[in-house]
């Protein structure tokens, strides 16, 4: 595969973006939008650990969220620009991501899971409490003006996490075609026989948690701009570790493509459905519907794609 | 009088109250044949397990090369030239045969860096592939396969990290005679090429014909050590596998 | 302020909550100790639990642990029901790390949602005649609402305890993750004795719940709070000892009655990360461990 047709498509698909912004539209499509792109930031980040290295995170949020609040603080202290918000958003949470893995990666992947799942417990409750990013009531954060050219601020967040959405497919495609991505693999298939051919599995797996910590916490940078209030109860809403989770499951976890099929599918759903039905109502149906492809078709979509496709060629 | 490569000295294993391993010396000379046999539980997996570093012995010293390697992590013993098979095979299952060669290759065998052409790799695999039979069947998804050809998927994949030290533990359990005899030939052919292997097997006419030296293993303690002919003649053996 | 009969109140709550929590952790012991299947969403089959005693108290007046009993069967055929898909769809593939994770992960969210659709956000709570009330013993006050469960968790631990030294399906449950070959010679099937386990697994969430619902008010999604607490009790109990269960329960209340106590009442959930964190770090095997 030619490393320039993949770059000029995520190019291709950033300028689009843009363009689009010029051709105006109503700006309710933008704030979905954006709420999509989101979602396959989060889905590649956690396929990284969890469809190509085996080690399932359920608890995205609080990646996620450590992303957000990284960047209220730098907002409250510094003002300091999105790029600067996103790094550290990113390096922050990627931070987390070793420090949990460096803590439980030398055990077994159930532990790692178990443990991720009372991390967003626990980092809540820490958010809660600390008056200074405004506790359980939350932080109000001022959204800047219309930037450079755009009509309002939130069709240029718009644009950039259409950005990093291509960034985290373009990092998750590279990965996967790439030495790391077999090694990997191999501490997926079989842990134990990886680490026998060679491969030097906890450095691995520290490096994949720390990659999609990363990930997540840029996803959540941007954040606080897009709200504009911050609270606790919508930074760590189920909804994060539930998606990040069903999208790529869904999709297909061996590829980078399957989290974002699965992001782009349901998050498009979720929108449209969150307009004529109530949350909890959809949460159960993403539930439902996560349950059913586990058992039914844990491919995912892209694995039913490739069924179809060879049986036909067959 | 060869070098010794690996030295194991007075190796002790316990889990919880049970002791798998008591005080287990042995050496294995470069290039060397060498049997390990014992009644089923006596230890030799564990053994193997301490030697290739998937578990950590409780006591006693492991050499390779004269070099301490009792705290290496597995993957740096298998860098440094020690690669074994499993008992009961552990292919990678998403690959296919080819790619699951390509794992070693790429991560464990000394002078291949990781930025060499995937066409070298594949080509050095496919090689290998040859060699042991298993090159029609290169495209196969490794699960795909049947007993033998996973037996002998797991001795190409050790091999791929191009061993010094080859362990092969039970690789011809529940094979059929010939099935056995291409295995025993392929292990025959590594060891001209001057790859020192270690044979756990119960196969008795197989690791009498293969071994140049025997210890047995029983209960944990090394309880004889010597030529085929020796160990077949050993009292103590006789004891160990029929009892009193 | 501090004082000694603060400090010995807080304890002794410690420990009646402690043995509360062994009711509640039981079930992870048996599934994910014994049978090493991982029921992440064993702390909200407790809530479903606490919802049918609350079902039951608020329509029939009836006294919530009488529910706990009533259901036991009901949830013993649901816990049957459940792992015969888990075993039919993972493990039987050899697949159960990572997909039946997310099994359980789907499981537990689709019942607490189910649950928050039916009856709301709302906490709620049962009427029963001991909840008001305390017993006194000098300076040490116990609330009845205490008590009564930890005396129930007690009683559960003991009856499964003995359930798994003396009886036949009891030590097969015990042994059938060391050695299923032995059993399938002896006569009992593995995947049948597994299914038993992990049924009275499940049954026991219905009497914990009924416990759970008298301590407090419950709403949906406090099952998340007990997440942490049963796998730190499960992992610093030794997995799969009954006895190492109970002592790392009460370790686990005193420690969080505490905390609560003297830093706040919030920071009580960080207590069981932290002995889970420190429990793994430390003695994978847990105090009483295989």
């Amino acid at each position: 595969m030619k490393r320039a047709v993949p770059l000029a498509t995520g190019l291709g698909v950033v300028v689009v973006a843009l363009l689009l912004t010029r051709l105006g539209g109503n700006p309710y499509y933008y704030f979905a939008a954006y709420v999509i792109f989101q979602y396959v930031v989060l889905a590649t980040a956690w396929n990284i650990l969890g469809g190509y290295t085996g080690y399932v995170n359920f608890g995205s949020a609080a990646f996620f969220a450590l992303g957000a609040y990284t960047a209220v603080v730098l907002i409250l202290q510094f003002k300091a620009p999105l790029p600067v918000l996103i790094l550290a958003g990113g390096l922050v949470a990627g931070l987390l991501g070793l420090g949990i893995g460096y803590l439980t990666l030398r055990l077994r992947g159930v532990f790692f899971s178990i443990a991720t799942l009372a991390l967003a417990v626990v980092l809540q409750t820490m958010v809660v409490n600390w008056e200074y990013v405004g506790g359980a009531r939350g932080m109000n954060v001022v959204r800047p003006a219309a930037i450079l050219w755009f009509r309002t601020y939130v069709e240029f967040l718009f644009v950039v996490m259409v950005l990093l959405a291509v960034v985290s497919a373009t990092v998750a495609w590279w990965l996967q075609h790439s030495w790391i991505g077999r090694g990997l693999a191999a501490i997926r298939d079989n842990e134990e026989a990886a680490e026998c051919m060679g491969v030097p599995t906890l450095r691995l797996k520290l490096f994949a948690t720390t990659v999609s910590g990363f990930l997540m916490g840029v996803a959540g940078a941007p954040f606080p701009y897009y709200v504009t209030l911050v609270e606790p109860a919508s930074a760590f809403d189920l909804n994060y570790a539930v998606n990040s989770l069903a999208m790529p499951m869904i999709g297909g976890t061996t590829t980078w493509a399957g989290p974002v099929i699965g992001a782009v599918l349901l998050g498009t759903a979720q929108q449209v459905a969150t307009v004529t039905i109530s949350s909890a109502l959809n949460l159960l149906i993403v539930g439902v519907v996560l349950v059913a492809f586990v058992i039914l078709a844990p491919q995912g979509i892209v694995g039913l794609a490739r069924k179809v496709w060879r049986g036909r060629a067959a | 009088m060869a070098e010794t490569l690996l030295d194991v000295q007075k190796v002790t294993k316990h889990f919880g109250g049970f002791t798998a391993l008591s005080e287990v010396s042995l050496q294995v000379h470069e290039g060397e044949r060498f049997g390990l046999i014992g009644p089923n539980g006596s230890g030799k997996t564990t053994l193997i397990n301490c030697v290739s570093g998937s578990l950590r012995n409780d006591g006693g010293l492991v050499l390779f090369q004269g070099r301490d390697i009792t705290g290496l992590p597995a993957h740096q013993r298998t860098r440094l030239g020690i690669a074994r098979t499993f008992q009961i095979p552990k292919p990678f299952p998403s690959m296919t045969v080819l790619q699951n060669l390509c794992i070693p290759l790429e991560y464990a065998a000394p002078a291949r860096s990781h930025g060499a052409p995937r066409d070298d790799v594949a080509a050095e695999a496919m090689e290998i592939l040859r060699l042991i039979g298993l090159q029609a069947k290169a495209d196969v998804p490794s699960i795909g396969l049947n007993q033998i050809e996973m037996r002998k998927l797991e001795l190409a994949r050790a091999m791929a990290a191009k061993p010094r030290l080859l362990i092969s533990d039970e690789a011809m359990a529940g094979l059929s005679s010939a099935e056995v005899d291409d295995i025993l030939a392929n292990l025959f052919a590594l060891n001209e090429r001057g790859i020192t292997i270690i044979m756990i097997e119960h196969i008795m006419r197989a690791v009498m014909r293969f071994s140049e030296r025997i210890i047995v293993l029983d209960a944990g303690e090394k309880i004889a050590e010597g030529t085929p002919d020796q160990i077949l003649h050993n009292p103590a053996v006789e004891k160990a596998y029929l009892g009193e | 302020m501090f004082s000694f009969e603060l400090l010995l109140n807080v304890v002794v709550a410690g420990v009646l909550l402690g043995g509360f929590y062994a009711a509640v952790s039981l079930g992870i012991s048996l599934s994910f100790g014994l049978l090493d299947v991982v029921n992440i969403a064993h702390p909200v089959f407790v809530i479903l639990g606490s919802y049918a005693a609350y079902a039951a108290n608020s329509s029939f007046g009836l006294d919530p642990i009488l529910t706990g009993l009533l259901f036991t069967p009901l949830f013993y055929l649901l816990g049957v029901a459940v792992y015969r898909v888990y075993y039919a769809s993972f493990e039987k593939k050899g697949e159960e790390s990572l997909r039946g994770l997310v099994f359980f992960f789907g499981l537990m969210f689709i019942i607490e949602v189910a649950l928050l659709l039916k009856f709301g956000v709302d906490y709620r709570l049962v009427e029963a005649r001991y909840i008001g009330e305390s017993l006194h013993f000098g300076p040490i006050g116990i609330a009845l609402r205490l008590l009564v469960p930890c005396l129930v968790g007690l009683l559960m631990t003991a009856g499964l305890y003995l359930f798994l030294g003396k009886t036949f399906y009891g030590k097969a449950v015990m042994g059938v993750s060391q050695d299923s070959l032995a059993l399938r010679l002896m006569g009992a099937d593995p995947i049948r004795i597994k299914t038993i386990g992990f049924g009275l697994a499940i049954a026991t969430a219905s009497l914990a719940g009924s416990l759970l619902i008298l301590i407090g008010p419950v709403e949906p999604s406090i099952g998340r709070e007990y997440i942490g607490r049963v796998f730190a009790i499960t992992v610093l109990g030794g997995m799969g000892s009954i006895g190492g269960t109970l002592v790392a329960s009460i370790i686990l209340g005193v420690a969080e009655s505490l905390m609560s106590t003297f830093s706040g009442p919030s920071w009580a959930v960080a207590v069981s990360f932290s002995i889970l964190l420190v429990g793994l770090a430390v003695r994978p095997a847990g105090l009483f461990g295989r």
